[in-house]
């Protein structure tokens, strides 16, 4: 399963790239292993308040349907609205263009998992 | 037949399966009855023989698989077999040709099955009294919700507006609050598979409505503390639905009724024999103690100095949840089957469901370990986590048990337990059946370990084999268009 080394991560699978003040967060690769192909993507509006652990979208996938939850405090800068017609783009490139949301952050988190930890949680 | 056109395919102009005789009454001009503007071009009907058609939708027809073709273990949804002796029953024209607007007098016999029903399902359940109104298991819980927010409102608690649910539930629980304007929270499942009960005191407060509570839960379980779960809902001036979906591990053993619910609902298409699927009709009946019934919906059918009459006068009723008095012909299915087992035998189904299970669970559990290891009720839940390191998965062992002639198992559900495989006999199987399909699952795992690929690819013998289910699911379409048609919207 694919870790990268560069970015955070959260119990509930997602992973945030911290730049500035401003976080990328997706679901991680195991999380779109887990859930299988993904069919359809609910965003936020931009602008739209979160705190830490907030269900911010949802993802339906052929087998279920999961929330998203937000790793940092801050408002929803932009969302990935290339999802809308292509919610595989999670399914196949879940670091990269299966971005979900940038948040604009009100404060640096400092509880997320790093890259080893995350693969821990992994082989429990 | 791995090519089968669509009847309209079949289509050849100016064909025609019969022949109706030449119209001897003069004909009237469409325009001049209806007006022009409501006429309507021909609608494009396949134009086929009779033999063509008997042809093709008999050859349909065998690629269904049923319950009268095969085993079907779908978890959850008790796929048992239903004896014909209900639908003969059902078929008698004496109940067959009634009309819901014949008078009561007329209908006697009817409303006698409606009301013998309702107190058996009571009794079997221990609650007080039962309301066979409500068309389906989703609308007996959207009724028990209504029932619970009228009793916390004639106390002056109408405030309470929160339901709270478990993290295992089935979707339809915390759908049915939602859709009685309740918020949901959900409650945690502790390592044995039961509720958290350190996880509901922390949920318990003034605003809480009700608990929604499956039980035997929906991971197959029973839930030991049941009797302790339900005093500290009450303490906290809450309320206790249960989910009766599992009632078939239960029917005739123990209560729902004597562990301290309120109310309760029942699927009769699992537990009393009626047919399932086809979008209904269906029955999901709802039982209650006294202190709800008040607010039962009407009419509500009740036995006056020996005459069965639809009761309208109910001033606190939620009102009606189905027009008429529900699907009657469900009650006539349900009431012949318990007929038949009587009070002896119903408890036969509860003890052979269960055995079932757990025959199949301890068949399995080497290669499928149970998500929690526990004696389980009338179904198992198991998990095809020890085939990841394969690469297989348990969609892939539900694609290869279609090859060995088997209707996979429920996947995926419950939510909480990794690559879910959920397998309910049923009570109806015989051991020889159940032995073919666990030989066949642990041949599936020996497959597994050699040579993964033929579960990738599986099914190999169906007409069609692994269909793109995420295509299907964004690009819905059901409507008929001809190829021409297709290739000018340039969709082909």
């Amino acid at each position: 399963m694919n870790v990268p080394k560069d970015l955070k991560y959260t119990k509930s699978h997602e992973w945030v790239r911290i730049e500035g003040d401003t976080a990328t967060v997706g679901i991680t690769d195991y999380a779109q292993s887990e859930l299988g192909d993904i069919v359809y993507v609910d965003l936020p509006s931009p602008g739209r308040a979160l705190i830490q652990g907030d269900s911010f979208g949802t993802i339906e996938s052929v087998k279920t349907v999961s929330d998203i939850y937000s790793p940092v405090k801050g408002q929803i800068a932009e969302t990935n609205t290339a999802l809308e017609g292509a919610s595989e783009l999670i399914n196949q490139d879940p670091y990269g263009q299966g971005w979900i949301a940038k948040i604009t952050l009100d404060e640096v988190p400092t509880d997320l998992l790093d890259p080893d930890a995350y693969q821990a949680l992994l082989s429990e | 037949m791995a090519d089968f056109p669509l009847i309209f395919e079949r289509s050849r102009k100016g064909r025609i399966g019969c022949m109706p005789p030449q119209c001897d009454v003069p004909v009237s001009d469409m325009a001049e009855l209806i007006g022009n503007g409501l006429v309507r071009e021909p609608a494009e009907l396949p134009e086929v023989g009779e033999l063509e058609v008997v042809r093709h939708f008999t050859n349909l027809s065998h690629r269904n698989y049923g319950i009268d073709t095969g085993f079907y273990p779908l978890g959850s949804c008790t796929m048992k077999y239903n004896p014909r002796v209900n639908e003969a029953v059902a078929s008698n024209p004496s109940f067959a040709l009634t009309h819901p607007l014949q008078p009561v007098e007329a209908v006697q016999g009817n409303l006698q099955v409606i009301y013998d029903l309702q107190s058996w399902m009571a009794e079997i359940t221990g609650f007080d009294t039962a309301t066979m109104q409500p068309p389906a298991g989703a609308s007996g819980e959207l009724l028990c919700l209504l029932l619970i927010r009228a009793f916390h409102r004639s106390r002056g608690e109408g405030h309470r507006d929160i339901v709270l649910v478990p993290d295992s539930a089935h979707g339809t629980n915390p759908a049915s609050a939602a859709r009685a304007g309740y918020r949901v929270q959900s409650v945690k499942t502790n390592s044995r598979g039961g509720t958290d009960i350190d996880d509901l005191k922390q949920h318990l407060g003034p605003n809480v409505a009700a608990m929604m509570l499956t039980n035997p839960s929906t991971l197959g379980l029973f839930e030991d503390n049941i009797i302790e779960i339900c005093q500290l809902i009450h303490n906290a001036g809450a309320q206790v639905f249960c989910d009766g979906a599992n009632m078939n591990a239960m029917v005739g053993v123990t209560r729902p009724g004597d562990h301290g619910f309120d109310c309760m609902h029942l699927n009769l298409h699992k537990t009393f024999s009626t047919p399932h699927g086809g979008g209904g009709p269906g029955c999901g009946c709802i039982a209650v103690k006294s202190h709800l019934e008040p607010y039962l919906p009407v009419p509500v059918v009740a036995n006056r100095d020996g005459q069965y009459i639809l009761d309208d006068n109910r001033p606190e009723s939620v009102g009606r949840v189905h027009s008429f008095y529900g699907n009657f012909m469900m009650n006539v299915r349900a009431w012949a089957y318990v007929r038949s087992y009587g009070k002896e035998g119903l408890p036969e189904i509860a003890k052979h469901a269960v055995l079932n299970a757990n025959y199949a669970q301890a068949r399995l559990k080497e290669e499928y370990p149970q998500a929690f290891d526990r004696t389980c009720m009338h179904e198992c839940v198991l998990t095809a986590k020890p085939l990841k390191r394969y690469g297989v998965r348990a969609l892939d062992v539900s694609k290869r048990l279609i090859d060995y002639g088997f209707h996979p198992p429920t996947n995926y559900f419950p939510l909480i337990v990794p690559e879910a495989l959920m397998i309910e006999p049923t009570e109806t199987e015989t051991k020889e059946m159940i032995d073919a399909f666990c030989d066949a699952m642990l041949e599936i795992a020996e497959e597994s370990k050699e040579d993964p690929s033929i579960l990738h690819n599986a099914p190999h013998t169906t007409p069609v084999g692994r269909l793109d289910e995420a295509f299907a699911a964004k690009t819905l379409d059901v409507n008929w268009s001809s190829y021409e048609d297709l290739k000018k919207a340039d969709v082909l």
